[in-house]
């Protein structure tokens, strides 16, 4: 019985203690788990860098595996009941679901990863990572011998068009002869579905695969089938070290740690990042150099330099689409607001969008 | 030559207690093993078992949580009972569940700015109606060309999948839904009323418990209910009493699939509010333990939906406090099946050692 009752105690600890030591508590949604090496590792480094960088200021937990149904109602809810003072959801399609339990917890702030829905507690943030994808597709027109390279897409939105449209702009600039074959696979997290989509893609000619899902199995099909590939979200080089290019991480934890401190300082409110190289949250891994020639190395690095500094725009024009409209006059830039919404291909790539 | 390992005989009479008593029985052994598992994994199993299946639903939102869990699978598992009872093996539910949020969630799209009072009836008539459809195909195969009732239902579980994919990228996109696959939201009328504020259990839960009892009462009072108990036992006793074989096919997954099809409308209309790819984290799966571990008996399965919704709750409940990856909430699955379908061989046969 005593022990019971110090059982009971420890619980009540976990849920109030947070009360009593004025601690803030930080929770966090995840789509897959931490140990996908990719989306969801990412965030989750970025938990533990906010809470080295904090110390005791925060407290944070997470769910992992949680789908995009009703579930994650559930889910977001358990935190916000839980006493949680921020909430990361970090998946495009949480976005409803944290409008609804935003909406019934107005004095809990949250955080929307890659989503459009804002409200007065409800923050948006996401990285450029269209511009890693820049540099990826020049690497791919300059390293292609079949000249065809396969992409592995998860949903048909702008985010992931975006990627598409940037990686094929930057490939057929240095290689006309580039051909795209694109594959959608709609799931972020499936390691069985991705590998097939890259044995399927390896199987008709690819010699580059590209991914925009959460894991590293299209790259260990790559350094199977003895192709090159990009890493996704993070450095999966350890997977596939004689694949693996290089890959556009995402670094989401100076962002969590600001978020975090303006929640401990008051000073949270509602607003919209998308920052990129410059800001350090899309960084590219270090460049393969038993693979890459030191030219194609300093060229990559020279891009990243130039997207940084703003001389270089993975979006300039002039830009056609499919039916060869103009949609980016020459010289200018694609404005922020034409590639959130960005739903069409760029002139030259094969097929049409699901 | 064999001696160590034993055969399985057949007994003379089965106990009446150990049938009632081997569901219990196997959550028993269940809660033992992993208790011996979390210890292995240096949790306290006391505190973690606490953490599992008790604070999950210490709290009101928490129960209004366990019963909108446990809402579809009880009413698949009754549904799946009227097969399941004749040895039917419709594993399909999956499927006409489906089918039902396809048909329901037509209509709704349909009526997308409609307030009629009469929507929401349409709209749960229509998925109702979709499920029957869907379940009467394996009963037709195997009736006509007596095909394979499980692999039928369970290959037609992908090809409904795949239509409302392509339902839901293509046609019933939503225009404003910047191309993701999803539809448009369902009006307020279309939508199953919330019946306490504030919490997500909706009027689906009175539906189930009318079908629930509705289906005890047919069981256990009617002509139809022996004729299904009959046939399970001996098809042979059943075709010599004079009962139509076929009738109790198609009655069977004709009630199954209107089941199914009513959960996952509900499921639709209900918590989630349109329709998208992934509605029903497999409750027509989950429901077919669900069904066995009640023993085909509609409180018994009603009992048993609520266990196998706390083991989604523990498994999250878990993640939040005590850190335990989420695919332990599976394996709690996975041990009950295991138990029960181990327990229900030793009630039929004994072990034999030579």
């Amino acid at each position: 019985m005593k022990s019971l009752f110090a059982y009971i105690s420890v619980l009540f600890l976990i849920f109030f203690g947070s009360v009593f030591a004025d601690q803030k508590k930080v929770g966090f949604i995840y789509i897959g788990p931490p140990g996908d090496h990719g989306w969801t590792y990412m965030h989750d480094q970025g938990r533990q860098y906010m809470e080295d960088t904090l110390g005791d200021k925060v407290s944070s937990t997470y769910i992992e595996n949680v789908p995009e149904n009703a579930d994650a109602v559930r889910a977001i809810r358990k935190l916000a009941e839980s006493g949680h003072d921020l909430i990361f959801t970090t998946s495009f399609n949480y976005m409803d679901q944290t409008m609804e339990v935003a909406k019934d917890f107005p004095d809990i702030n949250f955080e929307h990863a890659t989503g459009y829905k804002r409200s007065d507690n409800i923050s948006t943030y996401s990285g450029r990572f269209y511009e890693g994808r820049m540099i990826e597709g020049h690497i791919a027109g300059k390293m292609s011998k079949s000249n065809t390279i396969g992409y592995i897409a998860s949903f048909p939105i702008p985010e992931v068009v975006r990627g598409i449209n940037a990686f094929y702009l930057a490939a057929s600039k240095v290689n006309p002869d580039i051909k795209m074959k694109i594959i959608w696979v709609f799931t972020w997290y499936d390691p069985g579905k991705e590998a097939d989509a890259a044995n399927t893609l390896i199987n008709q000619g690819a010699d580059i695969i590209v991914q925009h899902t959460d894991t590293y199995a299209p790259c260990q099909a790559a350094e199977k089938a003895g192709v090159y590939a990009f890493g996704q979200a993070s450095n999966q080089e350890s997977f596939c070290p004689n694949s693996h290019l290089t890959a556009i991480e995402d670094v989401w934890g100076p962002y969590y740690a600001e978020r975090a401190q303006a929640v401990v300082d008051g000073s949270w409110s509602s607003q919209d990042t998308w920052d990129g190289m410059q800001k350090g949250m899309v960084v590219m891994s270090p460049y393969n150099e038993s693979l890459m020639s030191a030219d194609l190395i300093a060229e990559a690095q020279a891009m990243e330099e130039g997207i940084k500094d703003g001389s270089l725009h993975p979006f300039t024009g002039p830009i056609y689409d499919q039916e060869g409209k103009l949609v980016v006059e020459d010289g200018d830039v694609a404005s922020d607001g034409m590639l959130l919404g960005m739903n069409f291909y760029v002139q030259g790539i094969d097929g049409e969008l699901p | 030559m064999n001696s160590f390992i034993p055969r399985l005989e057949l007994r003379d009479q089965n106990s009446t207690i150990m049938n009632f008593m081997s569901p219990v029985l196997a959550i028993i052994l269940t809660l033992a093993t992993s208790a011996i598992i979390f210890l292995i994994m240096g949790f306290n199993p006391i505190q973690t078992l606490y953490v599992f299946f008790v604070s999950p639903i210490s709290t009101l939102s928490g129960l209004s949580e366990l019963l909108v869990k446990a809402i579809p699978l009880a009413l698949i598992g009754t549904g799946l009972a009227f097969c399941f009872k004749n040895k039917i093996y419709n594993i399909g539910a999956e499927g006409q569940l489906t089918m039902g949020a396809i048909f329901g969630g037509g209509v709704a799209i349909y009526f997308y700015d409609s307030n009629a009072y009469w929507l929401l009836t349409m709209i749960l008539i229509a998925g109702s109606i979709g499920g029957v459809l869907w379940a009467l195909i394996p009963a037709y195969l195997k009736i006509k060309f007596n095909t394979n009732e499980i692999l039928t239902s369970l290959m037609l579980v992908y090809i409904s999948l795949y239509i409302l994919d392509y339902l839901v990228v293509g046609p019933w996109k939503d225009p404003l839904g910047f191309s993701y696959p999803k539809s448009r939201p369902f009006s307020e009328a279309g939508r199953l009323p919330i019946i306490f504020n504030g919490y997500r259990v909706h009027a689906g839960l009175y539906v189930m418990l009318t079908l629930v009892f509705l289906s005890w009462f047919i069981f256990s009072k009617t002509l139809i209910g022996f004729k299904l108990k009959v046939s399970g036992h001996s098809s042979m006793a059943s075709r010599f009493a004079g009962f139509n074989q076929n009738y109790l096919i198609y009655l069977g997954f004709g009630v199954c699939g209107a089941f199914a099809g009513l959960a996952g409308i509900m499921e639709v209309s209900g918590p989630i509010g349109l329709l998208y790819r992934d509605i029903s984290p497999n409750y027509g799966f989950t429901a077919i333990i669900v069904a066995f571990m009640g023993r085909l008996h509609p409180f018994g399965i009603l009992l048993s939906s609520l266990i196998i919704a706390l083991t989604y709750l523990g498994a999250e409940d878990a993640q939040l406090f005590l850190q335990i990856p989420s695919a332990v909430g599976f394996v709690f699955q996975g041990l009950i099946l295991f138990y029960l379908l181990g327990s229900e061989i030793l009630i039929k046969y004994r072990l034999k050692f030579i």
